[in-house]
């Protein structure tokens, strides 16, 4: 299994956390990468909001860059996904699309021919390794471990583009973290908005929402909680502290990376997870599951 | 076929709070969900209390929520819903005032739709452009099949914790204005779009996208008014320099750099950032701030990126 990696720009900026513990599990995985150093950011439905077709064009450049290398793209950030696979799903299918993006490619000599798929490392792992085989890697199992799951918005939704997981009851997560013997934490807010793309400019809204998010899950007895999403990592983690002043209520909710839960399950070490990274601390997963070591 | 309807009860006068019935009745292959309250209604219990009038996703009243999700009843069969989720609960839109059972207040919902003045304000006739008007219910971008249900104002996941958001349906109704020929106000109705509330309060969840049933894709509307405000020249609120501030920054490295960005969205802005400060420098010690002026801080093909932008500045006439 190859695939030519697409880190987004977080995993290379502000969470170098999440680009380490992919690097581990992936190759504990048996899934062989190829760095897209040259891949420039899939715009994170930003750039669309100025301008489509320059959003739609640098990501076609991005696959074609894989077209070239043969592969097709793994994902680690839900953003990337969203927006990259919006942007593949509309080259492909518009009519007309495909030839007027790569007219703006073709003076740098590139050119897009719709031949790439692009997949989220979560996607890889419950669709294509499978949950089973997975298993069979878990060496220090998360038995006393209760997470939250929590997807983000670009995983899940428009559902017509992405169509991995059911948005109104989506299950790869759960499935995930059942596999590693942690036990799947319900509530409401599993499928909601962490609010980073407000961050900046409406502080107020975006915390309240980490506030909401993560009291639910807190409610619900979770001991940590687990996004495939760095945008949503940084917002819950970033923000926890400001969004307790607003509730008026402690959550000191470790967030982790998805491949962070999973390295930790793989016998990987807090270090080599870059958990100490996180403004919320994991002292306490780490203490939780290292009674069992 | 037999099943189990968990309804959502409430009556204000002998309630203290909302709790969960279960009716059990027989239904075929096609059976509604709103034929199935119905039914109830006439045959088990008469005090059920919801809105429906047209039966037919033609006058918006029966939307509710259905396992979890915003959609109107009448449209919603409930043998695909037991398969999809093995249950079938039923309650009342969220973010909005209960009033009984399955019936909230509409009353918040009307008074965003008015807030954006939901009427033209006609440009003289012979000002109106014919070709624009020739393309004009494609520029609509659907949103005038809104039926006003207010499935994207329950689902919409800013409402739930601000309540001043003129939200989804509205905002996509002044889109709608925005985007007609005919229009004479279209300047004074963006500017009073900048404000609190207004269309930077949206964080593009694509909640309102996904349970819209009538595929009004209100966060498209609110993306259209985004960049005709900064096409106008709006650029001075937080949420538009968000967008010019990253497109500047993919323009010259290709990436973001994350220590860069806030420092160009919030300028000089000495409150903003005395706010994002403090979390800059814990960050900064958990290693997590990249440093903003690196000296070779581009993707080694940023010549290519740069030609696209170059190219798209030249097609549309002007930079961002």
């Amino acid at each position: 299994m190859k695939y030519a990696l697409y880190t987004g720009c977080a995993a290379k900026g502000a969470c170098p956390e999440l680009y380490q513990s992919t690097m581990h599990v992936t190759k504990r995985l048996g899934i062989e990468v190829v760095e897209m150093l040259n891949a420039a950011c899939c715009g994170a439905g930003v750039i669309t909001e100025a301008d489509p077709d320059l959003a739609l064009a640098i990501n076609a450049r991005t696959f074609a860059q894989a077209e070239a290398l043969g592969l097709n793209i793994m994902t680690i950030c839900g953003t990337c996904q969203g927006v990259m696979g919006m942007a593949n799903y509309r080259l492909k299918t518009e009519e007309g699309l495909l030839d007027r993006i790569n007219a703006l490619l073709a003076p740098e000599g590139v050119k897009y021919n719709g031949r790439v798929e692009v997949k989220h490392l979560l996607w890889i792992i419950v669709g294509d390794i499978g949950i089973d085989a997975l298993q069979r890697y878990v060496t220090r199992p998360l038995e006393n471990l209760r997470i939250a799951p929590f997807y983000g918005c670009y995983i899940l939704r428009p559902s017509k583009v992405l169509g991995f997981d059911d948005p109104e009851n989506p299950v790869s997560l759960e499935k995930l973290i059942s596999a590693l013997s942690a036990h799947p934490v319900d509530y409401e807010g599993r499928t909601k908005c962490c609010g980073f793309p407000l961050v900046l400019e409406k502080e107020p809204i975006a915390i309240g929402m980490v506030g909401a998010n993560l009291k639910e899950a807190k409610d619900e007895l979770a001991d940590a909680l687990v996004t495939p999403c760095p945008l949503c990592h940084m917002n819950l983690d970033i923000y926890q502290e400001r969004a307790e002043k607003k509730i008026g209520e402690k959550l000191a909710l470790p967030i982790l990376h998805l491949p962070q839960l999973i390295g930790l399950a793989m016998g990987f070490t807090p270090k080599e997870l870059g958990l100490s990274r996180h403004l919320v601390s994991t002292k306490k997963v780490v203490e939780k599951i290292q009674l069992k070591v | 076929m037999r099943v189990t309807l968990h309804i959502q009860k409430f009556n204000p006068e002998i309630d203290s709070k909302p709790y969960e019935e279960p009716y059990r009745l027989d239904i075929g292959r096609g059976t509604t969900v709103l034929e199935a309250l119905m039914r109830l209604k006439n045959e088990t219990d008469g005090t059920l209390t919801f809105r429906y009038a047209c039966r037919s996703a033609i006058c918006g009243s029966c939307a509710m929520e259905i396992n979890g999700t915003e959609k109107l009843a009448c449209m919603t069969q409930i043998r695909p819903e037991l398969e999809r989720h093995g249950e079938v609960r039923v309650g009342p839109l969220k973010n909005l005032p209960l009033i009984k059972d399955l019936v909230v207040a509409m009353q918040p919902f009307w008074e965003k739709i008015q807030s954006i003045r939901p009427w033209l304000d006609p440009l003289p006739h012979e000002q109106v452009d014919p070709i624009a008007m020739r393309n004009a219910y494609k520029a609509f971008n659907n949103v005038e099949a809104c039926i006003m249900c207010g499935a994207c104002v329950a689902a919409c996941t800013v409402y739930e914790v601000s309540k001043s958001f003129i939200g989804p349906a509205a905002l996509a109704k002044a889109y709608r204005f925005v985007a007609d020929p005919r229009e004479a106000a279209v300047p004074e109705r963006l500017q009073r779009l900048q404000g609190d509330g207004g269309i930077w309060d949206c964080t593009r969840c694509n909640y309102c996208v996904e349970v819209c049933p009538k595929d009004v894709k209100p966060m498209e509307a609110i993306t259209l008014l985004r960049r005709a405000s900064i096409q106008s020249g709006l650029t001075q609120t937080l949420g538009s320099r968000h967008i010019t501030s990253f497109v500047d920054i993919i323009r010259h490295e290709g990436r973001l750099n994350e220590g860069l960005m806030p420092m160009k969205v919030i300028g000089f802005r000495i409150k903003d950032f005395l706010r994002i400060l403090p979390l800059g420098i814990k960050m900064f010690l958990k290693g997590k701030v990249p440093f903003p002026f690196r000296l070779k801080p581009a993707i080694p093909g940023i010549k290519e990126v740069r030609a696209l932008f170059k190219a798209r500045d030249e097609q549309r006439k002007g930079p961002m």
